[in-house]
């Protein structure tokens, strides 16, 4: 045993190291003036999708659950988190402020992982897809319709306008409906975003490696048989969701104060946004924690980097995510792969294809 | 006291009576055997026992304590293990880890020293694998241990099945059909292995099975079901010779 715990160990060492490695790399590029400043804001974009990458793998690569509304978790814990920030944007400095905003969109994307997570993980399959499809549709909608500003009194809210909220002249409007909120504190950086996904990669690997960890994959693998060896199904289920959303909720923090406008637009948090990360999961190898964050990152930066093409760009895209999921699933390319490149990637994995 | 009391258990799908007043007491220690042609009920007596199906009536008990209606979960925790007509493994989890799954409620550390590795984590994880290296090793599957378990030979799934059950510490075991599907080899070596479990474990077991060569060269007692009910209980020669029995498989 000591030999594949060092296994595991090493493992998940070679995923920080490739992280650190990373992000030594696009440090020294742009500290050296080699990186333009299209592809400087380009970085902490690419973090945020990595780190949301995982959650979603945690869920369906894990706990074997497909999920298509994760970027509901992260437009909750976007907004969440810009509004306290907004609210205490003089009251606190900068530091303490950005770590409580973190707290605050973890905490509420995890309170709404448990809520949703009680009806949505009683379904299966396409059921289960269908449903947080919708969950991930309807918060958007609601989010774009909340007016709420603060002033001496508290807090005032509406459904309606801004108007309705009847606040004093020199009251703050936080929350202006689908203009959403504006002028959050622009924290985020690309180190904050990198110890972001550095957390959310230990989490997610240690999680695995741990009782609990072995259960949720149990309970993916089997559900019945998990259930007569004594695993409380619905409980893991509910654990692996839960944490799924908290992390997605994290994106969602590094989101909202790296924008200057932060709307519930389909663009960001629509399902198309949500089906981008699902591609980069299943690009990335379905329970290959390592290989969601390479994928992500690649596909994010990619179309960026493929503008010199103009018109063909989408057709090298394209053709990337084919080769890319040749390279992932094809059982032939997993063979040669297996023989040159050795152990790299999680053991169960090679086998699916 | 009998360390499974059942009595008048019944159940009904619709207007078919799955099984009907089926009485079985099985002591400590025992091997029994529950056979019956198909169709007769042998399994939906399983899913009874194990909570996947709730009887109508009767009564089901386990070292006296009632168990009735309780859910899966809670009968296994009770002392309740199983396996499987199709087996059932964590197919895509190692040989090891299938084991230490069935450790689970045994050896526990919260969600966060998990999530952390710290506090207990270490310490826990090493009984657990040094637990299940042990029950490897009794079930000769300690090489095999970093295997997923979808790519163990057909006989070895069967033993990491039973293995797996044993990881958590029943008092009865229930082994559904375990020969389905095994050729005269591997049927012997499973035979070896349910009476490896009984001497290692001291295991009280109950058993559906077809084979007959097997019911009756392991079975200690045995109950035939045919249609629902019980056809014939008792010491195993006696039932195999009698003569409702052998009307039930072979007809008049």
């Amino acid at each position: 045993m000591k030999l594949t715990m060092n296994k595991k160990t090493k493992d998940n060492l070679i995923t920080y190291g490739i992280v650190v490695v990373a992000f030594a790399v696009f440090q020294l590029l742009a500290v050296t003036g080699n990186l333009s400043s299209h592809m400087k804001g380009l970085l902490v974009p690419m973090t945020y999708y990595a780190v949301i990458a995982v959650a979603l793998n945690l869920c369906v690569g894990i706990l074997g659950e497909l999920s298509i509304g994760h970027c509901g978790f992260m437009c909750i814990g976007a907004f969440t988190s810009a509004f306290f920030s907004k609210v205490t944007e003089e009251s606190l400095p900068t530091a303490p402020r950005f770590i409580l905003a973190f707290v605050i969109g973890i905490a509420f994307a995890a309170l709404f992982g448990f809520l949703i997570g009680i009806p949505v993980l009683r379904l299966k399959g396409d059921y289960l897809a269908i449903v947080t499809l919708a969950f991930g549709e309807i918060i958007k909608n609601v989010i774009n319709a909340f007016y709420i500003g603060v002033d001496s009194k508290g807090v005032h809210f509406s459904l309606k306008n801004a108007m309705e909220l009847g606040m004093e002249p020199d009251g703050q409007l936080i929350v202006n409906g689908a203009m959403g909120i504006t002028g959050t504190p622009h924290n985020s950086s690309f180190t904050v975003g990198i110890i972001v996904l550095l957390l959310a990669l230990f989490v997610v690997q240690n999680l695995v490696n741990s009782r609990d960890g072995r259960a949720i994959m149990a309970v993916r693998d089997n559900y019945i048989a998990a259930e007569a060896t004594g695993i409380n199904v619905t409980r893991y289920k509910m654990m692996a969701f839960i944490i799924s959303a908290a992390i997605a909720g994290a994106a969602g923090v590094l989101f909202s104060h790296n924008i200057t406008t932060l709307t519930a637009s389909s663009q960001y948090f629509g399902y198309n946004a949500s089906i981008m990360i699902l591609v980069y999961v299943v690009l990335g190898g379905i329970g290959n924690i390592r290989g969601s964050v390479i994928a992500a990152c690649i596909l994010y930066l990619l179309p960026e980097l493929l503008r010199g093409f103009n018109t063909y760009r989408m057709l090298i895209y394209s053709i990337v995510l084919i080769v890319m999921m040749i390279y992932s699933w094809s059982p032939k390319v997993l063979e040669w792969r297996k023989r040159t490149l050795g152990n790299i990637n999680f053991p169960w994995k090679k086998q699916r294809a | 006291m009998a360390l499974l009391e059942v009595n008048n258990l019944c159940i009904s799908f619709g207007g078919l009576r799955a099984v009907d007043d089926f009485n079985l007491s099985i002591e400590k220690g025992e091997l029994y055997g529950l056979i019956g042609p198909n169709g007769a009920g042998k399994t939906t007596v399983f899913n009874l026992l194990t909570g996947v199906y709730k009887p109508n009536e009767g009564i089901i008990r386990l070292e006296g304590q009632d168990i009735t209606r309780k859910s899966t979960i809670e009968i296994n925790h009770a002392g309740i293990a199983r396996t499987f007509q199709n087996i059932r493994l964590f197919k895509n989890m190692s040989v090891m880890d299938n084991v230490k799954v069935g450790l689970n409620e045994r050896f526990k550390y919260s969600t966060l020293e998990g999530i952390l590795h710290l506090g207990k984590y270490s310490k826990v994880e090493k009984e657990m694998d040094a637990e299940a290296e042990k029950l490897l090793k009794v079930f000769d599957l300690d090489k095999e241990k970093d295997i997923l378990a979808s790519n163990l030979p057909y006989g070895k799934q069967r033993k990491l099945e039973i293995a797996r059950a044993m990881a958590t510490n029943p008092k009865l075991l229930l082994l559904d059909e375990p020969a389905a599907g095994m050729n005269p080899n591997e049927t012997k070596e499973l035979m070896d292995t349910i009476a490896l479990v009984r001497r290692e474990f001291d295991m009280t077991i109950l058993l559906i099975e077809h084979d007959m060569k097997l019911v009756s060269g392991i079975c200690e007692k045995l109950t035939v079901l045919n249609f629902g009910r019980v056809l014939c209980q008792g010491e195993t020669k006696a039932v195999l010779s009698d003569p409702e029995v052998i009307k039930a498989y072979l007809g008049e």
